[in-house]
């Protein structure tokens, strides 16, 4: 019963960073680097309080989204068309959605960092196994968004290594000029993957502000848009990789969040576990990671 | 290539507007109420009142919503000209919104907050005509002579109360706590939680935990929400928070399990949804508006004192809520809260604020 709780909850904080950490793959694998995302997960959580408080979950979703995909195409015009350092624009970005969030929660809700109460989508019990008692916590009041989430990861995986669409994506974030010597158009390309990034990360933030708190709260997000970048990388960027970093982002959370006080170890290295292992995950333990060949570079057609 | 660079500069314009909007906006509220209030008072000088919120900010439904009641009430009643002005997200620039309101003019600043003792203390001094409100925090070594003066709350005898009527209203005989930053401030509310739970009811077994260690730990619900569910999985079947904007998580994670929650510093059963009121037993109130809006008067008339104020059961300076909603909740044991609330003004019960003085008040309930 503990056990299955613990894993509930860690797949409750995985959500957000697997969401965006799929967002993440399809990005660089594109060959856009974009750090951006923690800012377009901000946006996300943000508009989905506007939608769901006017309009339902539904749209609560879709502004999301939407909301995601706009900043994400201003990266790209910024990165893909003027070639602008990915990191330089993924920054400015950040700050863009965190000001106009807090602008735009002032005028439309009149107070500065939290919205008003918003309900998220009903949640759903897995029919069959929600009657075993041992796997209660993770079957019983899930989040559509969460099984979304968890559907999208076979989903782009065919989309990435089997369809011409995902070959071309590869091929892009690979090598750019052979690609445009065969006819692919880099651009459209690498401006799809930037913007199926923001959706993504757009609705992560609204998993966060619908169906996890009901409320948007300025700076909910925590961070999970870098921490779901970190998951990519050690994912090795392919969605089932991302999968099981994210779960394990989320795992190390959840037990940062059981392990109480009064243990051996100190309540603030308890707290830093989620941490730690980013880092310790980036600095060493990957060792057999492969990045896309051209992510972070910018393609110039005149220079190749 | 022209229109390449046009695009670029708007771009780069576009990202200084997001920068300067996500620092510190004044309130529309003074521009409101300027043509009314001019028509009162003519020719007076209007006293100009500022305040600065706390990370979470206006709209936390708590504790800074709580400070800028009492700043309106005085507004209204005063006639002053005021501003309330936001940190950013992390509260970095909190020194900066202090100095900038003090060199605009203000007579009197409020920082809502502990984190702006020091802050407090520094500008104090550079501005010696200025007078500052300095909430929840204690800036060493100052008299009535000061420009400073602290206004502290005793949590940890408001919490007892709560924490009293948690373990009478336990069904499970469990109840729990959740903090948002860990520092001895809010330690206060929890020991003094605990102390009253099990002074209620001896055998009563409590949980408490913290969402971090540090200013965020009071902007995050998501946190908040699993360590309540954890605590309620556990069979906790009352919560109680002391975590600002984080407290709405716990709120919402109690109602969706049909458990009771505290709520904290503002009444919260006032700004919960139709669905949450009837889980909320109560809510610890921290009168930090009584405390800013008596902090104006005393200055509108000319008796502002620096040093040290501090607020307990005693003047209601902290207090549990009682309204339309929770009726029902607490009515039947409400004589017994009164009964400890006396106890403790007369001195009978001495409610511990920290860990040491929790354990040897344990020791004499045996």
């Amino acid at each position: 019963m503990l056990v299955a709780e613990l894993f509930a909850s860690s797949l409750r904080m995985a959500v957000p960073i697997l969401l965006t950490a799929i967002g993440a793959v399809y990005t660089e694998r594109s060959g856009i680097v974009n750090i951006g995302l923690e800012g377009m997960m901000i946006v996300g959580s943000f508009w989905a309080s506007v939608g769901a408080y006017f309009y339902g979950p539904i749209m609560g979703l879709i502004y999301a989204m939407m909301a995601g995909a706009f900043l994400a195409l201003i990266h790209s015009v910024a990165t893909v068309t003027f070639r602008v350092n990915q990191v330089v624009s993924g920054v400015a970005l950040n700050i863009l959605a965190y000001g106009s969030s807090r602008f735009l929660s002032l005028i439309i809700f009149n107070k500065a960092t939290t919205s008003h109460h918003v309900s998220g989508f009903k949640t759903v019990d897995i029919p069959g196994l929600s009657e075993i008692a041992f796997l209660q916590p993770l079957m019983t009041d899930i989040s559509p968004i969460l099984i979304m989430a968890l559907i999208l990861v076979p989903v782009s995986k065919y989309i990435i290594d089997k369809t011409v669409f995902g070959l071309r994506l590869r091929s892009v974030g690979e090598n750019p000029l052979a690609a445009d010597t065969l006819g692919i158009n880099v651009f459209a390309m690498r401006y799809a993957g930037v913007i199926i990034s923001g959706m993504l990360a757009g609705a992560a933030g609204a998993y966060l502000t619908m169906e996890h708190t009901g409320m948007y709260v300025e700076g909910m997000t925590q961070g999970k848009g870098y921490i779901a970048m970190a998951a990519m990388i050690f994912g090795n960027w392919t969605p089932t990789g991302t999968l099981w970093a994210s779960l394990l982002f989320g795992f190390a959370e959840a037990l940062s969040l059981r392990a109480g006080e009064g243990s051996i170890i100190p309540y603030q290295f308890i707290k830093m576990i989620p941490y730690v292992l980013t880092l310790a995950v980036l600095t060493g333990i990957v060792k057999k990671s492969t990045p896309p060949a051209a992510s972070g570079v910018p393609y110039d057609r005149s220079t190749g | 290539m022209k229109i390449r660079k046009l695009l670029a500069l708007s771009l780069v314009v576009l990202l200084v507007v997001g920068l300067m909007t996500g620092c510190g906006q004044k309130a529309q509220e003074p521009e409101e109420s300027t043509p009314e209030s001019q028509q009162q008072e003519p020719e007076e000088k209007r006293i100009k009142v500022g305040l600065v919120y706390d990370i979470g900010g206006r709209g936390d439904l708590s504790f800074n919503d709580s400070a800028y009641a009492g700043l309106k009430q005085a507004e209204q009643d005063f006639g002053l000209e005021v501003t309330d002005l936001e940190p950013s997200g992390g509260g970095e620039d909190r020194e900066q919104l202090l100095r900038l309101l003090a060199e605009d003019g203000y007579d009197l600043i409020f920082g809502v907050g502990f984190m702006f003792t020091d802050h407090i203390a520094k500008v104090a001094e550079e501005f010696p005509d200025v007078k500052f409100g300095l909430i929840d925090g204690a800036v060493e070594d100052i008299d009535s002579s000061s420009n400073i003066s602290c206004l502290l709350f005793k949590e940890h005898e408001g919490s007892f109360l709560v924490g009293a009527a948690a373990a009478l209203r336990s069904e499970s005989g469990k109840v729990g706590f959740i903090g948002g930053m860990k520092s001895p401030l809010i330690e206060r509310f929890e020991y003094g939680y605990l102390a009253g739970a099990k002074y209620a009811n001896p055998n009563i077994e409590t949980f408490s935990d913290y969402v971090g260690t540090t200013g965020d730990a009071f902007k995050d619900p998501v946190k908040a929400k699993e360590l309540a569910l954890k605590q309620i999985k556990a069979g906790a079947d009352v919560l109680y928070h002391a975590s600002g904007a984080s407290g709405i998580g716990m709120i919402e994670a109690a109602t969706a399990n049909e458990k009771l929650s505290i709520g904290v510093d503002s009444d919260q059963s006032l700004t919960a949804t139709d669905e949450q009121k009837p889980f909320i037993l109560t809510s610890m109130m921290k009168r930090v508006d009584n405390s800013v809006y008596e902090t104006i008067k005393n200055f509108v008339e000319d008796k502002f004192e620096g040093g040290y104020r501090v607020f307990g059961l005693n003047d209601d300076g902290v207090g549990y809520a009682e309204n339309e909603f929770n009726k029902d909740l607490i009515s039947d044991i409400q004589p017994k809260l009164e009964e400890l609330k006396d106890k403790v003004i007369k001195g009978e019960i001495e409610v511990p604020a920290d860990k040491n003085e929790y354990e040897e008040f344990l020791k004499t309930l045996k």
